[in-house]
């Protein structure tokens, strides 16, 4: 074995588990003892590691037996806003703190039943609401690559851990760019697919139209793998999610060529071939490089836009109108929605209930003040406002009119392009504390992200270089809807011929 | 029978009321989740994950209670809608586990529609507004936990519809004829229990009154009225109790307000100051409810045969009048025990006659219920073939049904036994007619100078002296031929 065991990506670690060089027990115990190691990360908010070894020892039993599929005993974790049976379930907040759900979230349950090994929960943003991880009931989660600085969010916490080496995969969800925004901050890969094509049902609930769940780990090829075991229809438990068969997403990485004209033997193989993207269009959104996005950032997307040209792309400049009302409009939906959903955490049934009230308005009152976070708390009051009566027609009709523009303005461009990429995140990850008194600052640096969401497309992140202190920096490809293979694709052949996607931050 | 439709004033003010009613509909299970909703349960025995509002949870509906919904557009003559949308109405409150209540706000799945019936004679028709689907909250238990309230979220989730009237009935007793129509229509076609006592038939009365010709009043909402009887007595309460607020100078406040039975007084709960804002937007976890024309045809091609239709067939096929036809078709059992009759003796509006007479005297009198009845519709067509025959009278029948509904037996023994056989001997009855001719002399002539009446007389004394037995057909035949 050359490489220690916490270095290897989730298809390596199956190939050696289906060869038994190294049980799914060995790994998994390597990776929790890793994981206590490296808790000033902040990645983790609990372990189950009896439950972990029994999955272990369940996955080496069906290796035992000759079963062989991509991810049967390779460990992962879960990102605290899916519910989970054998762990508490936080999202991020003092409201559910010991909180511990009667069922798995089908995402859960799907990689489970594809034989993964779940290690546990990670941080999160209280609710999946904030692009820093500060805002978690439990402390932040912080940046392998410079822990004084934000690994980005709501997911956090899962791109913590898998940039720093504690596992191969985990799970993200993304509203309104919380698996892209800290993919690009740590150096990983990650896809929010088209919305619909993962089950909602378990994630506790942010906003209902935007949440979709993802993988995040550190390769395409990796993403694939999970995601083919994530997605597929749950109609009996989510309404939205997409009546669409579940796809192997992996298979189409080898053995096709990602829209472009005709497959190779050679990338199969990973050795490069200029030629690989031939006939794909990019588009670059002008709107997305102009003034707002650091120097450094955009050094680090054109250096690897220029790498797209020589393996045969062709770049198309393109416009997206509307990018900047995305802001306003996600920052109407997105609230409108949580202030509904976060209803239900009312000191009534399960959650933090106040010690002491005096009637039924002040155990509310308290219940929700102190169970509630800041940020949380805001974005109720925005979005009780925004729906509230003589308001709803100005801000919240208004903003589901421009969203549904917004969408228009992507079919637009994609009769020009077969995918459209740009930077992920104006700026490379910031310092801990550096926006926590500037929420407009914060709410500007989703500005690349919130448009493919309120689009309901797919969009991913992949690592692009570095730029300023050296921080990572991540290229978006969007896609359109169902195109996850492609997005894949493009990122894989990109994968095969850059090595950013191998680069560890010291120590890891 | 008067066809004037009059408007009923009470002390110079007419009435105007509007009506809500939530039908819970007959489905195994939730609305949007897949616990039963059977009634009587241990609390929260009942609610699963999603009724618990459990964080990660969501809706998925129930395409029972769309068919049922959809039924009811269809027995009402409504627009059934292409595509509804879900909306979430937003209130804390501890037995609304979601802190929402989905519903459909402003694209309901029933859009108009009218629900027909007779007030005495008059024929009325109150328009629908809509109908639409929502949950049910759960159950909020004041008593029993000192100081403190419990929840019992079994109800939660319940499917209802929603059915809103236009305001437009003008009495207590014509809100009440279409409270009752309404529950007639929806036990019928099978899509609720109608059980009142259990909540599964609740309104709400909308009540206001005005001067003849003046813009609407303003109302006030009476909730939960869950029996008939309360629903009038509620209703002249407030009617009275706002004329005379009116009558003293005071403004009537929009305001909801509960019904005490004990007191036979309504009052308020909660006046529109205190009026929630509901915050409704279309609820994102559920996509549009799209109904296809083929599924709207599916359902009609499965419905039974609705009263109304069932209705204007007995005019059709039997003749019967329409206030007869709306009579009999106030249930199924009603409907199908009628046509048993009326197919046994071939009689329509005797058999009509019969059921609407004698067989809803003893059911309104509550001694038994249309299934539970001793005498079957072949008896009752059997005993009515016998009045048609001429072997019995009509009122020699009616003792027959009296000893039929009591003891039971057979017809022809009965008739035989009690002697109610009519003469049907020309022999006898002409020797009857032959007296009654004799001494009579002076209707005899009278009859001869043209008076109808005396006829009439004579035919009064034939029977008579004949104890009733004689067929009166054939004494007045009889008589007419002898008289020349």
């Amino acid at each position: 074995m050359s490489k220690e065991l916490h270095q290897l990506g989730v298809a390596e670690l199956a190939a050696q588990l289906a060869a038994r060089d190294v049980s799914s027990v060995e790994v998994t115990q390597h990776l929790l003892a890793r994981a206590r190691q490296h808790s000033h990360l902040g990645a983790y908010l609990a372990f189950n590691d009896d439950a972990a070894l029994a999955q272990a020892r369940a996955a080496d039993a069906r290796l035992a037996a000759g079963e062989r599929s991509p991810l049967l005993g390779v460990p992962l974790a879960h990102k605290d806003i899916f519910v989970t049976r054998d762990l508490p379930t936080t999202a991020g907040s003092k409201m559910l703190e010991h909180y511990r759900s009667p069922f798995d979230a089908t995402v859960v349950a799907k990689l489970a039943d594809a034989g993964m090994v779940n290690l546990g929960k990670l941080n999160c943003d209280e609710f999946a609401m904030g692009s820093g991880n500060d805002n978690s009931a439990y402390g932040p989660a912080r940046n392998p690559w410079d822990a004084e600085r934000i690994p980005g969010g709501s997911s956090g916490g899962s791109a913590a851990a898998v940039a720093a080496r504690l596992v191969p995969a985990a799970t993200g969800t993304d509203t309104g760019g919380s698996i892209r925004q800290p993919a690009s901050l740590t150096g990983i890969t990650g896809i929010k697919p088209t919305y619909g094509r993962c089950s909602r049902y378990g994630m506790v609930a942010f906003a209902s139209s935007l949440d979709q769940a993802g993988p995040m780990a550190r390769s395409a090829l990796d993403c694939a793998l999970l995601l083919s075991a994530m997605a597929g229809p749950d109609p009996d438990r989510d309404s939205t999610s997409l009546d669409r068969p579940t796809e192997d997403f992996a298979a189409g990485l080898i053995h096709s060529n990602t829209g472009a004209a005709d497959a190779t033997q050679a990338s199969a193989a990973g050795q490069k071939d200029f030629n690989r993207l031939q006939g794909l269009r990019i588009g670059l959104p002008k709107e997305f490089f102009g003034e707002g996005c650091a120097a450094g950032v955009q050094a680090a997307i054109r250096t690897a836009l220029a790498e797209f040209e020589k393996l045969g792309a062709t770049l198309v400049d393109i416009s997206l109108p509307r990018t900047e009302l995305s802001i306003p409009v996600y920052y109407i939906i997105a609230p409108a929605e949580a202030s509904s959903n976060l209803s239900r955490f009312d000191g009534v049934k399960f959650g933090h209930r106040a010690a002491q009230y005096t009637d039924l308005a002040d155990m509310y009152q308290k219940s929700r003040s102190e169970g509630f976070g800041p940020e949380v708390q805001k974005r109720i009051m925005i979005g009780t406002y925004v729906l509230s009566h003589g308001y709803y027609d100005a801000y919240y009709l208004k903003a589901q009119q421009i969203r549904r523009l917004i969408a228009q303005d992507f079919q637009q461009a994609f009769t020009q392009c077969d995918v459209i990429a740009g930077p992920v995140s104006p700026t490379v990850a910031w310092k801990i504390g550096e926006k926590s008194e500037d929420p407009v600052a914060n709410y500007l640096a989703d500005i690349y992200t919130l448009s493919t969401s309120l689009a309901g497309l797919p969009g991913m992140s992949i690592p692009a270089g570095f730029g300023e202190h050296g921080m990572p920096v991540g290229l978006q490809l969007i896609g359109n809807y169902f195109k996850e293979a492609q997005l894949l694709g493009t990122a894989h052949q990109f994968q095969l011929a850059t090595d950013w996607h191998t680069r560890a931050p010291q120590g890891f | 029978m008067s066809k004037t439709t009059t408007s009923l004033l009470v002390r110079g003010y007419e009435v105007v009321i509007g009506f809500e009613t939530h039908a819970q509909l007959s489905t195994a299970s939730k609305i949007f989740s897949r616990a039963p909703t059977a009634f009587g349960a241990e609390p929260n025995t009942q609610a699963c994950a999603v009724d618990l509002a459990l964080p990660g949870t969501l809706p998925v509906m129930n395409k029972g209670a769309v068919e049922r919904a959809i039924q009811f557009g269809l027995a009402v003559g409504s627009h059934v809608a292409e595509q509804s949308v879900f909306a979430r109405k937003n209130y804390f409150y501890p037995d609304l586990p979601k802190g929402y209540q989905i519903s459909q706000f402003e694209i309901p799945v029933v859009q108009g529609g009218s629900v027909e019936f007779f007030l005495g004679e008059e024929k009325k028709s109150v328009r629908l507004v809509r109908a639409h689907l929502e949950e049910d909250a759960g159950k909020s238990l004041h008593e029993d936990f000192i100081g403190q309230s419990g929840i019992d979220l079994n109800r939660a989730g319940t499917p209802l519809l929603e059915i809103v009237t236009e305001p437009d009935m003008r009495s207590s007793a014509e809100a009440v004829a279409y409270a009752k129509e309404l529950h007639k229509i929806v036990t019928w076609i099978g899509i609720c229990d109608g059980n009142m006592q259990e909540g599964s038939f609740r309104c709400d009365a909308n009540v206001s009154v005005r001067k003849p010709g003046a813009p609407l009043g303003t109302r006030r909402e009476i909730k939960n009225l869950n029996s008939f009887k309360f629903m009038q007595q509620a209703i002249d309460f407030e009617i009275r109790w706002q004329i005379e607020q009116i009558e003293d100078g005071f403004a009537i406040q929009q305001a909801t307000v509960l019904f005490d039975p004990d007191t036979g007084e309504t009052r308020a709960m909660r006046t529109k100051e205190d009026a929630a804002d509901y915050r409704y937007f279309p609820d994102p976890d559920l996509p549009p409810l799209v109904i296809g024309r083929d599924w709207v045809e599916r359902v009609r091609s499965e419905m039974a045969e609705l009263p109304r239709v069932m209705a204007a067939r007995f005019v059709a096929d039997y003749g019967l009048p329409e206030y007869d036809a709306t009579t009999l078709t106030q249930s199924q059992a009603m409907a199908a025990y009628f046509e048993a009759v009326a197919k046994a003796c071939g009689q329509p509006k005797l058999a009509s006659n019969w059921v609407m007479g004698e067989i809803s005297r003893r059911l309104n009198s509550g001694e038994a219920s249309i299934e539970t009845m001793p005498v079957s519709a072949t008896q009752l067509g059997a005993l009515i073939a016998r009045i048609q025959d001429g072997t019995i009278s009509n009122n020699a029948a009616k003792q027959v049904f009296d000893v039929l509904w009591g003891e039971g037996g057979d017809i022809d023994a009965i008739i035989e036994a009690k002697g109610l056989k009519q003469m049907n001997d020309s022999g006898a009855l002409e020797a009857i007619i032959a007296e009654v001719i004799a001494a009579n002399e002076k209707n005899v002539a009278e009859y001869r100078a043209g008076k109808d009446k005396a006829f009439n007389a004579l035919v009064g004394q034939v029977m008579k002296a004949s104890k009733g037995k004689a067929n009166p057909a054939q004494a007045t035949e009889l008589l007419k031929k002898k008289l020349g």
